[in-house]
């Protein structure tokens, strides 16, 4: 790719900063030659923006590629990027300058659950729109959120059954980072693994970010399961897979099942410690088709680093702009809620294939896949649904596809049984 | 059983291993050291980069590791810390801030990203530090299988010890150090050349902490934060053993690896830690000097 795409970015924002900031020197139809803002707000700071850099460079390279492309509706798109380092609470004040200050109508952002829950009374309460790219725990029903990432039934209603027939495991030992995520993922995994007919025999949580793991692997060595379903995340996940293999235990025998661990983790560990375990995601770097091989080469070339890997929320922080686009494209005018309007039933090619964010919850259907990690660090798809599948954030309390908790009108509050 | 107590040994070697260096500039010097863990970090990077460039492993990175570790030590030491001997909560203070420079340069490449310099390695990424498949997986001893890398850590972590011990008792240095511990101005009195001893002892603290660094890697993730939870540990370590001794870090690592261990087994890795810290405070309180204070001044 000869065009240097951040370049051409900064040449952009450079040029807009510069016509707002000297009226008087540009004709009027200079100034009229509009732009859209929108706001970019991922980690670029602290201890999440190992992984929020490289959702906040996917968005970066979408607008790009969207502006080379035209723009939206003819207008250029300009990112007002802001760090949420790390912190729920600088989160909520950069997502309130974005919306009040800068008059965004949408917002791009945020990884973590913490970091989305804190931005959620803003945009709410201003009616704005936020584009959350990251698989998260579900159990959310807001309508000025669109949700790019999978929901709980599209990485276990796959996982679970194929665990339990396919590989033949029946005693589940289930681990995860001692928080909403992994807690919800646990719920709804219990409920499918009785379903199947397997058991669980432990659910243990660590401290997000701990990575002292002997004594925790130690216990699954002697607690006589037969696989471990893993909901660990961030850096522990390479905490845990080195010390599993350092304790002796093997994936060919004890397979670890993640839910989480994802490209990522799999460079940071090194990928002999996982050789033989299984994620499930419904998107993975080596999906082989041409349109992914190619969004893998421009992203690498984006970024400079022809060693850079891409993963789930990435490719969601990529496409989910795509998707905003067209929705602004159909919408009449350039406000939050037309917009919302706009992207209900929106459908895309991404690099995994065909997504379409559903009319009702705005969540987004996304296909399950299941890969095994290979020696190369990258995994190999063995089992995926034909079709994209519907998102079901309330999965865990019995929504079903014919019985909607979560509908264009909210949250249906008296199906939900605690 | 034999298992557990294992795990214990080792998460006390792991404690020792980064309190070693801070029983020397905090016990030692009373310097509280908080880029001390940024040493560690920096040790870490150390494994990284010379795995990157040179192609090292990890056994060559530990003589690496000191050596950088130990200059930037030595020029931390020239340049700040030796204003403020006697300034307790300055040292915290200035060390604390000289911490968060050093995390924000390897996040931001030493600046140089801003020129558009990328050295692959640093930055925010998380590294991958390939470890010997020598120290992968585990041995057997008798019909005991133990883990080889935390096997490893134990015996790096005794031979340190030991060297440290050597150092600070059997050497001509050693006693000028232990003299300036009991009283500084006594010891300059009686021609000990105290800056220089003290510049060279917060060297070799640091020192054994890039050490630290090069262990940690092997079995955590390498990025700019790392350190900054494990300097508490260190701390937490020191302050039971006894400002001072060595001996008290020693034994407390070990106690509180063992209890840590143990109660991790019993019920949860949570509180496991809880208990460790609860007893730490008791003995804090009821033995304010830690547990093997020095006496006399």
């Amino acid at each position: 790719m000869s065009v240097d795409r951040r370049k051409f970015l900064k040449g952009g924002l450079l040029a807009t900063s510069g016509a707002l900031a000297s009226p008087y020197f540009f004709s009027a139809p200079a100034q009229a030659a509009a732009t859209i803002n929108v706001g970019v707000l991922f980690s670029l700071t602290g201890g999440l923006s190992i992984v929020e850099k490289s959702l906040h460079d996917a968005t970066m390279m979408a607008i790009s590629e969207i502006n080379a492309a035209g723009g939206v509706k003819g207008m250029k798109i300009t990112a007002i990027a802001e760090d949420g380092a790390s912190d729920p609470k600088t989160y909520n004040e950069k997502a309130s300058k974005l919306v009040i200050q800068d008059r965004v109508p949408t917002v791009f952002g945020s990884y973590t659950s913490a970091s989305r829950k804190a931005v959620l009374p803003v945009f709410e309460k201003r009616n704005n729109l936020y584009f959350y790219p990251t698989y998260y725990e579900g159990f959310e029903c807001s309508r000025n959120v669109v949700y790019t990432g999978a929901v709980p039934n599209q990485q276990l209603s796959n996982f679970i059954p194929w665990i339990i027939k396919t590989l033949g495991k029946k005693k589940f030992f289930i681990v995860g980072s001692n928080y909403i995520y992994p807690r919800e993922m646990a719920k709804v995994s219990k409920i499918l693994i009785e379903k199947n007919g397997g058991e669980w025999i432990a659910d243990e949580y660590l401290e997000l970010g701990h990575s002292e793991w002997g004594s925790m692997v130690n216990k699954i060595k002697n607690s006589g399961c037969d696989v471990v379903l893993s909901n660990v995340v961030g850096d522990s996940v390479v905490a845990f897979y080195r010390e599993y293999k350092n304790q002796g235990l093997t994936h060919d025998k004890l397979p670890i099942c993640a839910t989480v661990t994802s490209e990522i983790e799999i460079a940071a560990m090194g990928p002999e410690y996982a050789v033989g375990s299984f994620t499930s995601f419904p998107y993975f770097q080596a999906i082989d088709t041409d349109r992914n091989k190619a969004f893998v080469e421009r992203y690498r070339a984006f970024v400079k680093d022809p060693k850079a890997v891409t993963h789930h929320a990435l490719e969601s922080s990529y496409f989910q702009v795509f998707l905003w686009k067209q929705a602004v494209e159909k919408a009449a005018e350039i406000t939050p809620t037309a917009i919302r309007d706009a992207v209900r039933g929106q459908e895309f090619d991404a690099p995994n294939g065909h997504v379409k964010i559903d009319a009702n919850n705005l969540h987004t259907y996304l296909t399950p896949r299941i890969a095994q990690w290979q020696a190369d660090g990258q995994g190999k798809i063995i089992d995926a649904y034909k079709e994209p599948t519907i998102p079901l954030p309330y999965v865990a309390y019995g929504e079903t596809e014919s019985n909607l908790f979560c509908t264009g009108k909210g949250l249906d509050t008296s199906k939900l049984k605690i | 059983m034999l298992e557990i107590l294992f795990i214990g040994l080792s998460l006390g070697s792991i404690l020792l291993l980064v309190a070693l260096g801070l029983a020397i500039t905090y016990g030692a010097m009373g310097v509280i050291n908080m880029a001390h863990g940024e040493m560690v970090m920096i040790g870490a990077y150390v494994t990284v980069l010379s795995g990157i460039w040179l192609g090292a492993n990890i056994f060559v990175a530990i003589p690496l590791a000191f050596v950088v570790t130990a200059l930037i030590g030595l020029l931390i030491e020239r340049v700040v810390v030796r204003r403020l001997y006697g300034r307790l909560l300055d040292t915290l203070l200035a060390t604390w801030g000289i911490a968060i420079l050093i995390q924000q340069a390897v996040r931001l490449e030493f600046g140089l990203s801003f020129l558009g310099i990328h050295i692959q390695g640093l930055g925010p990424g998380l590294q991958n530090v390939s470890v010997p498949a020598v120290l992968q997986g585990t041995l057997f001893v008798g019909s005991v299988e133990i883990n080889r890398y935390r096997t490893f850590i134990i015996l790096v972590t005794a031979v340190l010890t030991a060297a440290t011990w050597f150092i600070m008792h059997r050497t001509a240095i050693g006693m000028q150090v232990r003299a300036i511990i009991r009283n500084p101005k006594m010891a300059a009195a009686c021609g000990i050349d105290v800056a220089r001893v003290n510049a060279l002892t917060f060297a070799f603290g640091s020192g054994l902490a890039g050490i630290a660094g090069v262990m940690m890697s092997g079995f955590k993730t390498v990025f700019p934060d790392m350190g900054t939870s494990m300097v508490v540990d260190g701390f937490m370590v020191v302050v039971m053993g006894g400002v001072g001794s060595l001996l008290g870090s020693v034994f407390s690592a070990g106690i509180l690896g063992e209890i840590n261990g143990v109660v991790a087994a019993g019920t949860n890795d949570i509180l496991a830690r809880a208990v460790v810290f609860g007893i730490v405070i008791l003995i804090i309180i009821l033995k304010p000097k830690g547990l093997f204070a020095l006496k006399g001044r």
